[in-house]
């Protein structure tokens, strides 16, 4: 007889399964920022959109629990998931899509950090990606919660940064950088979003910092409004400055 | 958690587990289940059926469920989750992510939604028995 722990902690049977349910994911890409409201959301979602579009297979999940975003750029009214031995994720414009908000709906959800573990373990233990060329996981702000629990889960989770031209934007990202590195994880690279002046600062902050600038993307006053309609989003000079930095996330050496 | 991918689940730990004690072949598996989940037990366990394979091929699987208990983090109130306090949707809700119910439940005494989940949420493995 093995008692597998005295504790009420014994053995979770969902964390072994997560390899599993991504093993024909080729990459898995978490879009991260040591700060909030850099963009992270939109670049997330407008990059899923991009692959898509290239006629890559592309899941986008929404990791923000308490504060999801990305069904509200992507106009997602009504999540609705499917159960057939797992949970398969909704397909929206053309991507295979998951977010708290098909089992919280609207509604406030106010989660301490062993919730958010849990149910983050839980989604990525139950939904069935399936075959993806990316995933693409819209992480919230900081050293998060979430951002230690994708590291420990999933394990081929490449980062890709975002940062303002503030330098208090990249304060917070040079702590993220350093931590990805001293837990060996892969950097895709910095991007530099909502740029106002000339000259980009975070190029030459990053060349000391060791990891790949990606380029820059300006501050759009047109996004506002194209929030929700994938169409306008796609038509936005965010959407062009994104797409020619898409070259450069698909093989990094580029 | 669906109970197909959670009886996977289960299945592939259990093997992990049988090799790493060296059993040759398991007998008995005992799962509990958090009553907050609101499992299927009786599809968890034609799942299990199904996909056991391999050393756990003539196992028995022994589920037990776990009551679910709250306890509010603002006035410690302790107490048990009911499920007829949840309309269908919020239940389903519930049953695939046990956290959502934040969203649906309050304290029964302040009114507070940021309580603990003190037990009987997911599904573990507690115990294995077989033979080296
Ligand atoms: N380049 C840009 N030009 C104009 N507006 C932008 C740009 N990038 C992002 N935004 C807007 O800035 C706001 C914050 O963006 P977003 O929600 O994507 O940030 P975030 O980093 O995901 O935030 P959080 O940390 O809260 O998750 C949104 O209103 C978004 O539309
Ligand atoms: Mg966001
Ligand atoms: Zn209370």
């Amino acid at each position: 007889m093995k008692a597998l722990k005295e504790s009420n902690n014994a053995v979770d049977p969902r964390i072994e399964i997560i390899d599993k349910r991504l093993e024909n994911v080729k990459r898995v890409i978490a879009v991260s920022s040591g700060k909030g409201g850099v963009g992270k959301s939109l670049i997330a979602s407008m990059l899923a959109l991009t692959l898509a579009k290239k006629n890559y297979k592309v899941g986008l999940f929404d990791a923000d629990f308490t504060s999801p975003s990305t069904h509200r750029i992507l106009g997602v009214k009504k999540l609705e998931i499917k159960e057939e031995k797992g949970i398969i994720p909704m397909h929206v414009h053309g991507l295979k899509y998951m977010s708290i908000i098909a089992f919280s709906g609207e509604k406030t959800l106010p989660l301490r950090g062993a919730d958010v573990s849990n149910a983050l373990i839980e989604l990525f233990s139950t939904t069935l990606w399936g075959n993806l060329d990316y995933l693409l996981v819209d992480m919230p702000p900081g050293i998060s919660d979430t951002l230690l629990d994708v590291i420990r889960f999933v394990k081929k989770t490449e980062f890709l940064i975002v940062s303002t031209p503030s330098t208090l934007a990249f304060e917070t990202v040079k702590k993220l950088l350093t931590l990805l590195k001293e837990l060996k994880m892969p950097v895709v690279g910095v991007i530099e979003n909502m740029k106002t002046k000339r000259g980009s600062p975070t190029r030459e902050r990053v060349a000391s910092a060791n990891v790949s600038f990606l380029g820059v993307i300006p501050f759009d006053s047109e996004v506002e409004d194209a929030l929700g309609d994938v169409d306008a989003l796609s038509q936005t000079i965010f959407a062009r400055k994104l797409a020619e930095i898409v070259p450069r996330i698909i093989s990094p050496s580029a | 958690m669906h109970e197909w991918a959670l009886a996977e689940a289960i299945i592939s730990s259990a093997i992990d587990i049988a090799e790493k004690e060296g059993l040759a072949e398991v007998r008995e598996v005992k799962i509990k289940v958090g009553e907050l989940q609101q499992v299927e037990i009786e599809v968890l366990k034609f799942a299990l059926s199904e996909l056991r394979a391999g050393k756990l091929r003539n196992a028995n699987f022994v589920i037990e469920t776990v009551k679910a208990e709250l306890r509010c983090q603002v006035c410690k109130l302790k107490w048990s989750f009911n499920k007829n306090g949840l309309d269908e949707m919020s239940t389903e809700a519930v049953h695939f992510v046990p956290e959502v119910v934040h969203a649906y439940i309050r304290c029964p005494r302040c009114g507070s939604p940021d309580f603990e989940i003190l037990e009987g949420r997911g599904v573990w493995l507690e115990s294995i028995k077989g033979v080296k």
